[in-house]
């Protein structure tokens, strides 16, 4: 039985709610005060749509052996690199093996089900584990409805072979080259055609398209199914669609628009998440995506489900929020203003990839070594054990520690620091099972750290280089969830 | 057991230019006035120097790599010129050189000489750079001097279950009783006594050290003129002579940075360093015996934790001795007489010598009043570089025959 084996969600801690960004713009476009409701997820200054997705995927991947893993997917419109296969970071932050298949799945928000479809078929065809990680981080202009209306999150499927939570029963697809939304090779914004006939040829007929072409194919009927999931963030559409499709209201997926905002790749299967996050054995649940087209997946959750409802999901992300509560910070994190960082931010960190080829394990998945004569963990990986009661040579296996956590061992916030979120914060973290390391915090205070706290891993940039445009990435520590209120 | 090279080499004469932004002054004027001052004291002429050391840490952005730039500024003839760089303690392991080549035998009379021009970095506080390597740009916290020592007080206070307002109120002495004593030295950086209040309501830096609880970042130079105890009592008949006690140096073994032994409340180096050095100067109990005490203070925290890990304070007491004045100008053993790097300032590769520059005046009486410490006997210099977690420490004392 190939099916989902687990999944997860990932949202980003700072909320911006709509009213601020109709405050501060406002005055020229009177008119976005029509989506001015609820508020969206924004992706912190060390987010985009990699860190998030290895969030969703380490949300997923909770408990599950990382050995097992055979391919793993990754879907997004934004990614930061055109060449250098995206979905190999997410793969080695993951902790997967090299010798998996890997692949980007873009250019269109459907990518994620296709990604997921791939994924389904790759387990049809060769069994094992397959790993989707969807993300987007997409950026409207000031004052434009994109801007109301999108929101940055992560969603991540694990498809396997066995002890399926939701079995892969069909689908359907349609595609068009319908440019209702564009972005050019060059272009940062997103643009879009007019939004009647987006939200009436688009939305409206599409949906029900890809949904009636699953139930023809498959001997079905809407009504048939207790979950409905679909993104579309025109309210007056989605009656239209549920009255097209004869669904009741309450089968329909909340789209997350008030809390989350639209997350392109990602919000089929951010929906997903959230639903698997409720569902009980025995629901049909048909998930259908859109842009330049649709996709409709079939599953049916079994048995299985009550154990991965442990937490997993999009919930205690929803939960775990902080408000952004300033529209000028937003516009500075999203790279749309220049900011004075000092000297320090013109700092010019040349990366040198044969060294990063070389410590790719420790950069990538926070791989560290363990001593096989004295058992202690450490981190970066050593080749003469670091316990001085010990200090064997070439003695070491590879420990994978993103997953570890640790707690707090010293703390400080750094104003002289450069930072688009000052103070930047720093500390030594001992990770749990052995092992201590300096690394930067992010999601959190100064005031809401103290010695001994727990912390958990989160894959977020390191720092940017604009001469030479690479994005390098590594781990830093946040404050476990929960922890911070 | 090595013997070490205690009593085995004198201080023949120094220099100490003025610290602080030397707008118009050159790297090279700074060599020059430091090492111009020095001979004069040691009464000597530059041929006579057989062997030089040059110690500076921010390299590129300064005069660069080598020492060529200090011996074609100073026109020394074509002697031995060693550039050495061992972070904020390169000024002690330039006088390391120096006193190695004199101890060994090798040379009669050697230079130790430190120097950073810093104002033309463009930066507040120290320049950024890769100092620990590439890795670490890749995997490093985006860290400051001042948050790698902050680290020291959120450790400290956890350890010692002291409140971090309590552990403020001691830091906060630290660095008015520097700017204390700094306002009454010509060639301190800065120069002005501030109040508690000040210290206490100045803007963060990172948490919990605030402005004044950083040093000046300083252009300045400073130079040794080392010889053999014949050499001295050749040149200098029936004068006092300030002799080398010891001088050890630590370096960190990896542990403080990645293994969960260390308690981050102090400086492991620092223990280690001075443990061997109070053995090689034959003192037996530092807090009874040490007369004064130049110590590595970039940040208050710093001087605080520095106080216990010397053996001087006993653990977790630094905050109550601190706060006795027990190393106030007027207290049992006098800390920063010159105001530190506090208020003297840090030029990095000239801080080591500048130490020993005031031990030395200190031992030989020569400061006015309102500045001397009274009947000192030994003194101790403590230079520390790096950052808490990966750091060199050098600990030397003199003593006055």
């Amino acid at each position: 039985m190939v099916g989902i084996g687990s999944f997860g969600g990932y949202v980003p801690r700072y909320r911006l709610n709509r009213m601020i960004i109709f405050g501060s713009m406002g005055w020229l476009n009177p008119v976005i005060i029509t989506n001015a409701r609820g508020e969206k997820a924004v992706a912190n200054f060390d987010e985009d749509s990699i860190t998030m997705a290895v969030a969703a995927g380490m949300d997923c991947l909770r408990g599950v052996d990382r050995q097992g893993i055979d391919a793993v997917y990754f879907a997004t419109t934004t990614a930061p690199y055109r060449e250098r296969q995206n979905a190999n970071i997410v793969a080695g932050a993951l902790g997967a093996r090299d010798e998996i298949r890997s692949a980007d799945f873009t250019g269109s928000l459907k990518s994620g089900t296709s990604a997921l479809l791939s994924a389904l078929e790759f387990v049809d065809c060769n069994g094992g584990k397959a790993v989707v990680c969807a993300a987007d981080c997409r950026l409207g202009k000031m004052a434009s409805t994109q801007e109301m209306v999108f929101g940055d999150a992560g969603a991540a499927v694990m498809v396997s072979d066995s002890e399926v939570i939701a079995e892969y029963k069909g689908s359907f697809s349609v595609s068009h080259d319908f440019v209702d939304h564009l972005r050019g090779a060059n272009t940062k914004y997103d643009r879009m055609w007019e939004e009647r006939w987006i939200r009436d040829v688009g939305y409206q007929q599409f949906i029900p398209q890809a949904v009636q072409g699953l139930c023809a194919k498959y001997g079905m009927s809407p009504a048939d199914f207790d979950r409905i999931i679909y993104p579309c963030y025109y309210g007056g559409a989605r009656k239209n669609i549920n009255k097209a499709l004869q669904v009741e209201q309450e089968k329909v997926q909340d789209d997350m628009l008030a809390t989350v905002g639209d997350s392109g790749s990602a919000h089929p299967l951010l929906m997903l998440a959230a639903a698997l996050e409720t569902a009980k054995p025995g629901e049909k649940i048909l998930l259908v995506s859109y842009g330049s087209g649709c996709d409709a997946l079939w599953f049916e959750v079994t048995e299985n489900i009550t154990k991965m409802q442990d937490g997993r999901g999009v919930s205690r992300w929803l939960a775990r929020r902080a408000d952004l509560d300033n529209y000028q910070k937003y516009l500075v994190w999203r790279g749309m203003a220049p900011a004075e960082t000092g000297i320090r931010g013109e700092t010019d960190k040349e990366t040198r990839w044969s060294l990063v080829w070389r410590e790719h394990k420790a950069i990538l998945g926070l791989w560290g070594s363990k001593c096989r004569k004295c058992g202690t963990q450490q981190y970066p990986p050593q080749r003469i054990c670091i316990n001085p009661d010990c200090q064997a040579l070439d003695e070491m296996d590879p420990v994978y520690l993103a997953d570890k956590g640790g707690t707090v061992f010293t703390y400080t916030g750094d104003m002289l620091a450069a930072s688009v979120n000052p103070p930047a914060i720093y500390g030594n973290v001992n990770f749990n099972g052995g092992g201590r390391t300096l690394m930067d915090f992010t999601d959190c205070t100064v005031e809401d750290l103290s010695v001994g706290m727990p912390v958990e891993f989160s894959f977020r940039i390191k720092f940017y280089d604009p001469k030479r445009d690479i994005t390098n990435y590594f781990w830093k520590a946040v404050p476990a969830v929960g922890e911070v209120k | 057991m090595a013997e070490g090279i205690r009593d085995k080499v004198v201080i023949l004469g120094m220099g100490c230019t003025r610290f602080g932004e030397r707008w118009d002054a050159g790297s090279d004027d700074l060599l020059i006035e430091a090492l111009t001052e020095a001979l004069q004291d040691a009464g000597i002429e530059k041929k006579d120097i057989q062997a030089a050391w040059l110690g500076i840490h921010i390299d590129e952005i300064n005069i660069g790599k080598g020492a060529t730039y200090a011996s074609g500024a100073l026109h020394t003839p074509f002697i031995p010129f060693t550039r050495v760089d061992n972070f904020c303690a390169s000024g002690t392991e330039a006088f390391r050189g120096a006193t190695y080549a004199v101890a060994s035998g090798a040379c009669e009379i050697a230079l130790a000489i430190g120097v950073e021009k810093l104002k033309d970095t463009g930066y507040g506080g120290l320049p950024d750079s890769p100092a620990f390597g590439q890795e670490a740009v890749m995997i490093g916290p985006n860290a400051t001097a001042p948050g790698m020592f902050a680290q020291l007080a959120t450790a400290y206070a956890a350890k010692h279950k002291i409140p971090m307002d309590k552990l403020k109120e001691a830091i906060t002495h630290v660095s008015w009783k520097s700017h204390q004593n700094g306002a009454k030295n010509p060639r301190a950086h800065l120069r002005r006594a501030v109040t508690k209040e000040q210290i206490m309501g100045a803007p963060m830096v990172a948490y919990p050290l605030g402005l004044f609880d950083c040093c000046g970042v300083s252009d300045g130079s400073a130079a040794a003129v080392v010889c053999t105890p014949e050499v001295f009592k050749k040149l200098k008949p029936n004068e006092p002579m300030v002799k080398v006690k010891a001088l050890q140096i630590s370096v960190s073994s990896g542990e403080e940075a990645m293994f969960t032994r260390w308690d981050g409340a102090g400086i492991i180096t620092t223990q280690t360093a001075s443990r061997k050095a109070y053995q090689e100067a034959g003192i037996k109990d530092p807090r009874k015996e040490i007369s004064m005490m130049e110590v590595h203070d970039c940040f208050s925290i710093t001087e605080l934790v520095t106080m216990e890990d010397l053996g001087i304070s006993p653990p977790g007491k630094a905050p109550e001795d601190i706060l006795n004045g027990f190393f106030d100008l007027d207290g049992q053993i006098p800390c920063q007489p010159d105001g530190g790097l506090k208020c003297f300032g840090h030029p990095i590769g000239a801080s080591g010598i500048r130490m020993i520059y005031e031990i030395y005046n200190q031992l030989l009486g020569r400061w006015p009043e309102d500045r001397a410490v009274k009947n000192p006997k030994f003194g101790l210099t403590h230079n520390l570089g790096g950052v808490p977690t990966q750091n060199v420490c050098s600990v030397a004392i003199f003593g006055i025959d």
